[in-house]
C-alpha cells in the first residue's frame, strides 16, 4: 500500500525569540482587536497592517535576499505565520503573494518579472488576488475556457473569471488561461498569467457572499491585452506549475486555526472553573487542535526539507477544516446561545461569524471531496 | 525516525509478523498463554526498551517504546507488553530491581486504594484492584499504594486471582492482597506523579490504539482493492474511496498525538501531551473501527474474519486508563485554570 508519513517536528530552540518578537508586534499592533474581528484573519485585508509586517522582514521570509527576501527557513516562516493566525491578524493583503505567488515567480519566472515584483512583495506594498476558477469550472479546474489568444507582442483575453478573493483590491492578479485547445487533452494548453486588474476590457463585478460581506468577485476579460512578458513560465505549463505548489497552500495552520477565536472565547465564558460538561467539550477540542498543530508543523517539516508531500497536506487540510466546522457545533451544543452579529456579547457575535462563514472552510483551496479523492489516489485507490 | 528507531521498527515487525498468526491470537483467546511469544520478545530485548541499562533494560527512549508498543498494538499481540513497559518504568524511576518476565501495573482504576503498611523491614500489601491487565499471567505486579506516602512496590503474582476479560478478551483480573508481603518496596518521590499508573497506562493504550488504527487502514485498503462488486473492485467507488480518506486522516491524527506524548515523556512533564494522545487516539479508534467494519461488509463482522482482533481491542482500550471524557475534562479544566488568552501559548510551548 502507498501510503502517507508523518514525522514529529521539533521546532528549532532559535524559533521562540521570532515568536516572542511577533507575538509582541501583534500586542502592539492589534491589542485592543475585538474577537469577531480577529475571527477575520486571512479574510482582513489590511494594507497598512501588511506593510508593517513586511518592515519586520515577515514576508518572503525564505526567499533569496537579492529580491529582497530575509532567507530564513521555512519552519521560521511557519511559526509567524501560527502566531499571526492565532491573533486573528488581518494578512489578506500580502497572503497570497507570500504563500503563492511569490513562490510562483521564484519558481517559474523570469528574472526580470522576479525583479521587478518580488521585492515589492516582500515589503508588503503589492496585493495579489488569484484567477482560477470560471463559471463553469470549479473542482474540475482543467476544463477552464477563458482563452489567451497569440498576437503581436502578447495575448488577447476572452471569458470570466469567478470567486476571485479581493480582485477589487488587488494591484495584480495571478491567472490562469487557455493558449490552446488540445483535443480531449484538457490539462495541456493552460498557461499562467500576471494581469493588471486596470488593463482596458477588464471588468469587475462584486459577488456577495451570503452574509452580504463583498471579498470575492466576477471578473471579466473582453479582449484584454496582456504582454508577452507578463506571461510566467512557459506557455502550455500551467497546469504542472499550479499544482506544484499545493502542499503550500494545504497544510498551513490556515486550514485549522479559522475557528480557534470562538474557541478562546468559548473558555472565557466557561469561566476558570468549568462545569464538567464544558471541561470535557473544550478538552476534547484542545486535543484536536494540539493534535492538528503537530500533523501541520510535520508538513513544514518536510517542505523544508524539499520534499513535496501532497498526500499529507491534503490530510492535513481535510482534518483541519473538519475541525474548523465542528468548533461553531461543538459551541451550539454546549452554550447554546444565539448566533447573533451585532450582540453585546463577544461570545454570540464570533459565533454568528463563523457560523455564517464555515461552509468556505472546505470550499476554498480545494473541495473536501477533491481532497478526499487526492487521499485516495494516495492510498493506490486510483 | 533515526536509523537505529528504523533498524527497532524492522525488528519488530518481522518478528511479530512471523509469530502472532491467527491460530495464536485464538487460542490466547481461549485462555492459552503464548509463553513461546514471550520468550522470543524478551530474547529479542523488546519487553524494555526505555529502561535504563543498569536497570537491565535497552537503554532507549520513550520514543523508541512508541516504536515496540504501537507495533504490538498492529498485530494485537496478545501480551502484557505495554504493561510490561510501564511497569519496568515505575520500578526504574524509585531504583528498584527489575525482575525478569512479565509485569503488570495495578491500580488501573482510580476508585481502587491499595495500602502498603510496614510490618518490621518488610512492608505488606492490602487492597483490591480490578481490571488489571494480564494479572494471572504476570510474574510480578507493580503496584502504586499509599504507605503513608505515595509507594511502589513489586509483589509476586499468583495471589488471589478473580479473572475477567475485557471485549477483546484480554486478561482483566481482579486481584486481591490481603497483608501480602511485597519483593521491593520504595517512596514514589518526585520522579513520578500521584496518578503515575493511570498517566503511562494511558500513554501506552494511545500507542497501541495508533497501532491498530494503521492495521485497519492497511487492511482495509487492501480488502477494498480487492473484493469486486458491479463488476469492478468496491475501492473504486467514490463512495469507498471517501471513508477511507476519513480513516487515514483519523490514522494520522492518532499516531501522531500519541508519538508526541511519547516524546513529551522524554523531555519531561507530559501529562497535557499524554491526555491528548488518549482523547484523539480514543476518538479515531471508535470513529476507525465503524468506517473499517463498514468497508469489510459481513465478511468483516465474522469471527473468522482476522478484523475483529484488532476491532475489538481498539473498543476495549479507549476505555481503559480512563476514556475520552475523563481525560478530556482534564484537559478543560486545566486549560479554563489558566484562562482564554493563554490557550495559544501554552498549545506552543516547547
Amino acid at each position: 500500500m502507498a501510503t502517507f508519513h508523518f514525522e514529529l517536528v521539533d521546532l528549532p530552540r532559535e524559533v521562540e525569540t521570532l515568536r516572542a518578537e511577533v507575538r509582541g508586534f501583534l500586542q502592539e499592533n492589534l491589542g485592543g482587536r475585538a474577537p469577531d474581528q480577529r475571527a477575520r484573519s486571512w479574510g482582513g485585508f489590511d494594507r497598512e497592517f501588511s506593510r508593517k509586517v513586511g518592515a519586520r522582514g515577515w514576508i518572503g521570509m525564505t526567499w533569496p535576499k537579492r529580491y529582497g527576501g530575509h532567507e530564513r527557513s521555512a519552519l521560521e516562516r511557519y511559526v509567524v505565520l501560527e502566531e499571526m493566525l492565532a491573533a486573528g491578524a488581518p494578512v489578506s493583503a500580502h497572503w497570497v503573494t507570500d504563500r503563492q505567488s511569490g513562490p510562483l515567480l521564484l519558481r517559474f519566472g523570469t528574472e526580470a518579472q522576479r525583479q521587478r515584483f518580488l521585492p515589492r512583495m516582500a515589503r508588503g506594498e503589492l496585493a495579489f488576488a488569484i484567477g482560477m476558477s470560471e463559471p463553469d469550472s470549479g473542482s474540475d479546474l482543467a476544463s477552464i475556457r477563458t482563452r489567451a489568444e497569440k498576437v503581436p507582442g502578447g495575448y488577447r483575453v476572452n471569458g470570466t473569471k469567478v470567486w476571485t478573493s479581493n480582485a477589487h483590491l488587488s494591484d495584480y492578479m495571478i491567472a490562469l488561461f487557455r493558449t490552446q485547445v488540445v483535443p480531449d487533452k484538457k490539462h495541456e494548453g493552460l498557461s499562467q498569467f500576471l494581469v493588471d486588474p486596470q488593463s482596458p476590457g477588464i471588468s469587475i463585478r462584486a459577488i456577495y457572499d451570503l452574509s452580504g460581506a463583498h471579498h470575492f468577485n466576477e471578473v471579466v476579460f473582453q479582449d484584454v491585452f496582456v504582454p508577452d512578458d507578463m506571461r510566467v513560465g512557459e506557455e502550455g505549463d500551467g497546469w504542472r506549475q499550479v499544482t506544484a505548489e499545493l502542499a503550500f497552500e494545504r497544510s498551513g495552520p490556515e486550514r485549522y486555526l479559522s475557528s480557534i477565536q470562538l474557541l478562546i472565547e468559548t473558555i472565557r465564558e466557561a469561566g476558570t472553573e468549568p462545569d464538567e460538561r464544558a471541561a470535557v467539550a473544550i478538552g476534547r477540542l484542545v486535543a484536536h487542535l494540539t493534535t492538528l498543530r503537530q500533523m501541520s508543523i510535520s508538513v513544514a517539516g518536510m517542505l523544508q526539507a524539499g520534499q513535496s508531500p501532497n498526500l499529507e497536506a491534503a490530510v492535513v487540510k481535510d482534518v483541519g477544516t473538519c475541525f474548523e466546522q465542528e468548533i461553531p457545533e461543538a459551541v451550539h451544543l454546549l452554550m447554546g446561545v444565539e448566533p447573533r452579529l451585532n450582540s453585546g456579547s463577544q461570545l454570540e457575535r464570533t459565533l454568528g461569524y463563523l457560523i455564517e462563514h464555515a461552509p468556505s472552510f472546505s470550499l476554498r483551496g480545494g473541495t473536501r471531496e477533491v481532497l478526499r479523492g487526492i487521499i485516495a489516489r494516495g492510498l493506490g485507490l486510483r | 525516525m533515526n536509523d537505529l528507531q528504523a533498524i527497532l521498527a524492522g525488528t519488530v515487525t518481522r518478528l511479530f509478523a512471523a509469530h502472532v498468526t491467527k491460530e495464536l491470537l485464538e487460542s490466547a483467546e481461549k485462555g492459552q498463554w503464548p509463553a513461546a511469544l514471550w520468550q522470543v520478545v524478551q530474547e529479542s530485548g523488546l519487553t524494555l526498551p526505555q529502561i535504563p541499562e543498569a536497570h537491565g533494560g535497552s537503554g532507549g527512549t520513550w520514543q523508541d517504546a512508541y516504536i515496540v508498543v504501537s507495533a504490538a498494538g498492529r498485530f494485537a499481540v496478545p501480551l502484557p507488553l505495554a504493561e510490561t513497559v510501564v511497569g519496568a518504568w515505575l520500578l526504574s524511576q524509585v531504583n528498584l530491581d527489575v525482575p525478569t518476565g512479565p509485569l503488570t501495573v495495578a491500580p488501573v482504576h482510580r476508585a481502587d486504594r491499595l495500602k502498603l503498611t510496614r510490618d518490621g523491614k518488610q512492608w505488606r500489601l492490602t487492597g483490591t484492584a480490578t481490571g488489571v491487565p494480564w494479572g494471572r499471567a504476570s510474574t510480578h505486579v507493580v503496584v502504586a499504594g499509599d504507605g503513608g506516602e505515595p509507594m511502589i512496590a513489586l509483589v509476586a503474582g499468583g495471589g488471589r486471582v478473580k479473572a475477567d476479560e475485557n471485549l477483546a478478551l484480554e486478561p482483566r483480573d481482579t486481584l486481591v492482597w490481603n497483608g501480602t508481603p511485597v519483593v521491593a518496596a520504595a517512596p514514589a518521590g518526585h520522579r513520578l506523579p500521584a496518578d503515575a499508573v493511570q498517566l503511562y497506562g494511558a500513554l501506552v493504550r494511545s500507542a497501541q490504539m495508533a497501532g491498530g488504527l494503521e492495521y485497519l487502514l492497511s487492511q482495509t485498503v487492501r480488502y477494498v482493492g480487492e473484493r469486486k462488486q458491479f463488476g469492478r473492485p468496491i475501492g473504486s467507488f467514490q463512495a469507498i474511496q471517501h471513508q477511507l480518506a476519513l480513516l487515514a486522516g483519523h490514522t494520522a491524527a492518532a499516531g501522531i498525538a500519541a508519538a508526541n506524548a511519547f516524546r513529551a515523556v522524554d523531555k519531561g512533564a507530559a501529562d497535557f501531551e499524554i491526555a491528548v494522545a488518549k482523547v484523539r487516539t480514543g476518538e479515531a479508534a471508535g470513529l476507525g473501527a465503524g468506517i473499517a467494519h463498514q468497508c469489510h461488509g459481513a465478511i468483516g463482522f465474522t469471527y473468522e474474519h482476522s478484523l475483529h482482533f484488532v476491532t475489538r481491542r481498539l473498543w476495549a482500550w479507549r476505555a481503559e486508563f480512563g476514556a475520552e471524557s475523563q481525560w478530556a475534562a482534564e484537559i478543560g479544566r486545566r486549560v479554563a485554570k489558566r484562562g482564554a488568552d493563554t490557550l495559544w501559548s501554552s498549545i506552543t510551548r516547547q
